[in-house]
Parts: C-alpha cells; structure tokens; sequence
C-alpha cells in the first residue's frame, strides 16, 4: 500500500465529483417527471396503455444498464437516419448520451415504484376526496400522489443510491466522472489498488448522504407519532436498523 | 475498509490456487489487445490474429516454449502482467521510459510510427503526410509542424486509446487545445469516428490504414506528418516482469536470429505490405 | 456470423454458471451473516454493519476492478506464493461480495419482522437453538425475504455484465468484440439485450412460482 499514492488520489479524484452527481442528479430529476405519468398510465390506465408503460419498464429493468448504455451510445449512432435528425445533436455527446440512457433507465424503476405505491393507496381515502367534490385531476394531485410518494419514499431512497452508483458506467463511453478518473489515473500510474480504494470510499460517502437525506425526509413525511418523536427519531443511526430494503431490481 | 477483502482473499485462495510454475520446462502466456488489427485482431470465432500472434509462435517456436495468446483489454494489460496473469505482452507496445519502470523490454520486434486522422467533412488541409517527424529530435521545422497541428486541430475533440502512448503525445502537445477523448478499445474509437462522434483520432499508421480502407473508414482521411520517437520511444517490444531475466534472455536471442535470418522482415511485409522490422542489431 | 452464434453460446453458460456460484455463494454468506448479527456478540455486529454499508454504497463495477486488480496481489502475498485470480474467479467473488452484503440486510430484516413470541414459544417447547431456527424462524424468514431476495437475483443477473469490463468472455463480452470488430453495435447489443431480458424473465418467472408456493404465513 503506497500512502503517497493514496494522497495524490485524495486530491485529483475529487475533481470528478462534479460530473458524477450531475449526472446523478438530472438523470434521476428526469427520471422522476417522466415517470409520474407513466406511473399513473400503469397503474390506473386503460389496459392496452398499462401494458405499453409495462414492456417500456420492463425492458429497462430487465437488462443491464451497460447494455443500454452501449446500445443507445454505439448503436443508435450507426443508424443514417438517426445522425441526420435533430436527436443528434443530443447523442453525438457522450454526456447527454450517458444522461439520456441514466433517465430512461431511472425512470422505468421509479415508474414501478410510484405505480407500486399508488397501488397502495387506501381506496377509502379517493373515495373521500371524492364525495369531497373534488375533480379528477385534483385527486390525482392532492390525494393519491403525495401518499403514493409516502409509501414509496423508502423504495425511491434506493433507486437514488443506485443511480449514484450506475453512473460510474459512464466511464466507459470516455467521460471523467469519479471511475472514469480513477480509470485514468491508474493507467498514469500501474497502481490501480491505492486508487480504486480512494474512488470507493468517495462513492460511500456521497451515498451515505444519500441514505441519510432521504431517511430524514421519511421521517418528516411521516405521520406516525407526535412531532417530538418523528424529530428524535431523525437522530438515530442511518442503514442499519433500516427497514427491509429491496434492492433496485 | 479492509474486513469485506480479507474474507474476499481468503475465498480466492481456497479457489483458485494454483502454483505458479517456475520449472524450466513451463508453459507461457502471451496477452495481447486482439482489438488493433494488423497488430492484432479478433476473427469471429474469437480467435486471435495478427502480426503480434504470428511472431510470437515463431518466437515459441525457436525457444521450444508452449504458447497460449490470451486476450486483455489495454487499460489492464501491464498491472495484470504485474500480478502474473500472463507471462508477457506482446500487442504492439511502444517500449517507452514510464513503462520501462514497470516492466522489462525485450529488444523492438518492429518500428511502426503514428498518424492523425480526421473526418474529412471537416475540409482541413492534410498538409504533408509523407512528412516525417521525430519528437526526440525536435528542431526548427518539426516546431513549425507542431505549431501547424495545434493550430488547425484547436476545438476538435480527438479520439484515442485509454492509456496509449498516443493519449500522452496528445496531452503533451495539443492538451490545452483540444478535448481528449479516451476509448477502451480503439474499435469503438472507430465506431465514433464513423459515426461523427469525434473529430479525428491519433494511433498508429497500419490501425488507421486498415481502418481507411475498411467500409466504414471512407468518412476519415490522414492528417499531419508521420510521428514518431519522443514518448513512443524507440520501436515495439514484448513486455516481460522485471523478474523474469531468463525468459527475456531467451526472447532476445530467438528474436535477434529471426531479424537476422529475415523472418521478421517476411511477417512484416505480409501483415503491413510494408517492412517495418527493426534495423538488424549489430 | 456463425462463428458469434457459437461464441455466444459459451458464453450463455458463463454468464449463467458465475451468476448461479456467486448466487449460491452470496445467499450462505447472507445467511450467515445475519444469524450471526442477531446473536449477541456486538463487536461482530459492528463488522457485518460495516460490511453491508460500504458493499451496499460502493459502485459494483469499482468493486470488480478492484478485486480483479488488486485480487491476485493481496492472495498471493496471503497465500506467500503465486495465486491466480482469473476474471471469473474475480467476478465470482466480487458478485459474492455484492450479493452477500445486500442479502445479509435482506435475511436480518426477515429474520426480525417473525414475531417474538415464535422464538419464545419454541423456547418454551424445550425445542435446542438449531431445532428453532430450522423449524420455526427459518421457515417462516424464508417466506418473508422470498419477494426482495428474488429482486437480488434479477440483479445479480444483471450485474455479471460488469465484469466483461475485466475480460471475461461472457455474453457482453462477446457482443462488445462483434459490435467492434463487424462494426455492428445495434445487432451484436441487441442480441446482447435479448439474452438478458430472457435470464432475468426465467428469474422473475421462477420467483413468482415460488412465491405463489411459499406465500408468507399470516397474510
């Protein structure tokens, strides 16, 4: 173990942050628009449109993003049709290619998630809004969203851990995010132990925050309890004595 | 940090330990890229190919050593010889200093060069490619050269092979005007220069001129003069650990009679139509 | 052509047996891990914890790299001779790694949510500690993990895909050579796609016949 390699790693390494939560952070924002119609389509749409949401989710979540990533990068360029139409103007750019790749892949798990959690949302409470007088749209808005996203807060904390994760592939299409650093700097270097230790205990600590941030925003979405424990309850030690997490399938 | 490892290490030794065999009679393995045609390729029966593979088993053959190639992407390919994956690398490497502080070099086994190319929809002027260049002797004309090269190539983003040589040169004189792009292998810098993805790309002459003649390669022209010596050193050798002097030993001598009696020479003109084997050593 | 439809064919059955020994491995690991963290013997508590954390937070394919790099150096220097850690030995262990760190939350969680009273009337039966956990909270714990364990596994199926950045020549693999080497990255990753979908459906399939088999007890 060479200390002074570990310090260089140290300070350029963190140069790569920047790229890998902007990917992070736009893929999932983008991820998150575009699957709360779609979540609401699978769930709740004729069965014809449900299915179509589903073959979409699917598909996603049943191959590998690295697959996607190369098929979407590599394979949609050889396409004559698709170099001349105005998409590529998009997915002639490694960035927005890997960005665009990360959205669809996020948003067909958080499609699942929200359509999960809208599925469990009491049928007596949209009754109630209902004999409220309020419209559809207003529903949908006020009453089944902000529970749906309750329930699937904990499910959701995942997907942002995994993307946070995921976005280390962007490495292979030539970008310098965090791995694609690491990358580089062990092949400056011929020392990849020292440096890839660095990278993972970057990564631990952006999704530690992670995990953190969204167990705090549970615990203050959540209406079990008075005020006074929800706050005590923030305090308490974040993964471990986490509830039954399901991994992002 | 280290707990999940040690538990790691424990299990890789209970499965996969096999001694490593230093009798005098043993079997070696050779890593190369397998994604450099002429160099070296992969056929669609994976099978490995190329003037690397070809003289490598003369070489075998001459030692009376058993050979198996094995394919290893380029960004691992020395800390993998380190840690004893295989016992030498043989895949068009440039013997340079940096690497020489890693690992031993045989002595060159072919003195190639390297070439920009750019997409010829951008209309630059090629200037003259027959023009040579070595950056080890810089003087007056190759600073002009230079200077022309960094002044057309500003703003265009230039493909190469993560942790090549060529990623150096490119860091070394253009870094401050161009956006660098590192590939894993230089077929997908091929795909993207195809598909208009980066603007040119610097590697060696016989990739890019089979790459030039290939279906897709008609988008992309040469560009610049030819370059060589400076960070590519003085030719292409087989990599070899440090260690192990005996196998050197033994390479270097199969390796001088195959120059001197023209085996080279003959591999040589039948992967690059070109002789490109090193000056027979004195 | 012809020769990748052979090629790919290999590699089915290497991307299929890493998936099942790492599986398999992993799911002894996990269990382990979590019985061990309900006894209690807090140091070790505090070493599993630590351990699902840092695998659960760390990118796996940084996780392969490492392993498949530093792997040969550090069994070697344990083992005080030359030890090989080829790409499916490195894979094997790093999905291990993977798959035990998620599955040890996965089984502890099960493992708490069986109600006490199980554990203390089994007590109160004179039934020995193996006797309960084989006979009373094992099963019911199996139950209860089944959904999000068989999430793990489409996962790991997924994930094997990774470590083709490593060399071995599994099924990203091989479509990653063809798609260079024909230049035809839409059929050799669509090919790619299809194997996947067809592994990962084959899991799904078999957790919901396992599922419907082995609904939890209570619900």
């Amino acid at each position: 173990m060479n200390f002074g390699l570990i310090f260089d790693a140290l300070l350029v390494l963190p140069s790569g942050i920047g790229l890998t939560l902007t990917l992070t952070v736009l893929s999932l924002t983008a991820g998150f628009l575009l699957s709360v119609p779609l979540a609401f389509a699978r769930a709740f749409g004729r069965p014809s449109l449900s299915f179509t949401v589903l073959a979409y989710t699917y598909a996603f979540r049943g191959t590998p993003m690295l697959v996607q990533l190369f098929l979407l990068y590599y394979g949609l360029s050889q396409i004559e049709a698709v170099r001349a139409s105005i998409f590529w103007v998009i997915l002639r750019d490694p960035f927005w290619c890997a960005l665009f790749t990360f959205s669809l892949n996020s948003a067909a798990h958080t499609t699942e998630i929200l359509c999960r959690g809208l599925q469990s949302v009491p049928k007596g409470v949209v009754e109630a809004a209902r004999a409220l007088g309020l419209k559809r749209l207003q529903i949908a808005r006020l009453v089944t969203f902000p529970i749906a996203f309750r329930i699937s807060l904990p499910a959701y904390g995942n997907e942002i851990v995994g993307m946070i994760k995921g976005s280390s592939l962007a490495s292979t299409v030539t970008l310098l995010e965090i791995t694609g650093m690491a990358r580089q700097m062990v092949s400056a270097t011929f020392a990849p132990y020292e440096i890839f230790i660095v990278a993972g205990a970057i990564y631990l600590a952006l999704t530690s925050t992670a995990v953190k941030a969204t167990q705090i925003l549970e615990q203050r979405l959540s209406t079990d309890g008075t005020p006074k424990q929800r706050r005590k309850a923030r305090l308490r030690p974040a993964l471990p004595d986490h509830e039954i997490t399901t991994p992002v399938p | 940090m280290r707990m999940p490892l040690a538990i790691a290490i424990s299990i890789a030794s209970l499965l996969a330990a096999f001694p490593a065999g230093a009798e005098s009679e043993r079997a070696i393995s050779i890593a190369t890229e397998g994604a450099s045609p002429p160099w070296d390729g992969t056929d669609a029966n994976g099978e490995l190919y190329g003037y690397d593979v070809d003289v490598g088993r003369e070489l075998c053959n001459r030692m009376k050593l058993t050979c198996s190639f094995v394919a290893q992407d380029w960004d691992g390919i020395i800390p993998a010889l380190l840690v004893g994956k295989y016992d030498v690398i043989m895949s068009g490497m440039a013997i340079t200093e940096r690497r020489k502080q890693q690992i031993a070099f045989s002595i060159p086994y072919a003195s190639g060069f390297n070439q920009f190319i750019v997409r010829k929809e951008l209309g630059l002027d090629a200037g003259d490619t027959k023009q040579k260049v070595n950056l080890s002797t810089i003087g007056d004309r190759e600073k002009t050269t230079i200077e022309r090269l960094r002044s057309v190539l500003s703003g265009k983003a230039i493909g190469v092979l993560r942790s090549s040589n060529s990623e150096a040169v490119v860091k070394q004189l253009l870094g401050d005007v161009v956006t660098i792009r590192s590939y894993d292998s230089l077929d997908n810098l091929k795909l993207d220069l195809a598909a208009g993805r980066v603007d040119g790309g610097l590697a060696d002459y016989f990739t890019w001129r089979d790459f030039l003649e290939a279906p897709g390669g008609s988008v992309a022209m040469f560009f610049g003069p030819e370059l060589n010596g400076g960070l590519w050193g003085p030719g292409v050798g087989a990599g070899m650990r440090k260690g192990d002097r005996e196998l050197l030993i033994k390479f270097n001598a199969a390796l001088d009679a195959a120059t001197k009696d023209g085996t080279i020479k003959a591999l040589s003109l039948k992967w690059f139509k070109m002789d490109i084997s090193p000056a027979v050593s004195k | 052509m012809g020769g990748f439809a052979a090629q790919f064919t290999v590699a089915f059955l290497v991307t299929v047996s890493l998936a099942l020994v790492s599986g398999f491995l992993g799911t002894a690991f996990g269990l382990l891990l979590a019985i061990s963290k309900g006894t209690p013997a807090a140091r070790f508590k505090g070493v599993v914890t630590t351990y699902t954390t840092v695998v659960r937070g760390v990118p796996e394919l940084l996780i392969i790299l490492l392993i498949y790099f530093g792997g040969t150096t550090f069994a070697s220097k344990i083992a005080g001779r030359y030890v090989e850690v080829n790409a499916f030995t490195a894979g094997v262990i790093a999905l291990t790694v993977v798959f035990s760190g998620y599955a040890t939350e996965i089984f502890r969680g099960a493992i708490a949510a069986v109600p006490a009273g199980q554990t203390e009337a089994a007590k109160s039966l004179g039934l020995s500690t193996l006797q309960r956990w084989l006979f009373v909270v094992g099963p019911q714990m199996l139950r209860l993990a089944l959904p999000a364990y068989g999430n793990l596994w489409i996962s790991l199926f997924k994930d094997t895909a990774l470590v083709s950045v490593v060399g071995l020549t599994d099924i990203m693999r091989v479509a990653y050579v063809g798609a260079g080497s024909l230049r035809a990255p839409l059929t050799f990753y669509l090919a790619a796609s299809a194997f996947y979908l067809f592994l990962t459906t084959i899991t799904l399939l078999s957790i919901r016949l396992a599922e419907r088999r082995y609904p939890a007890f209570g619900r």
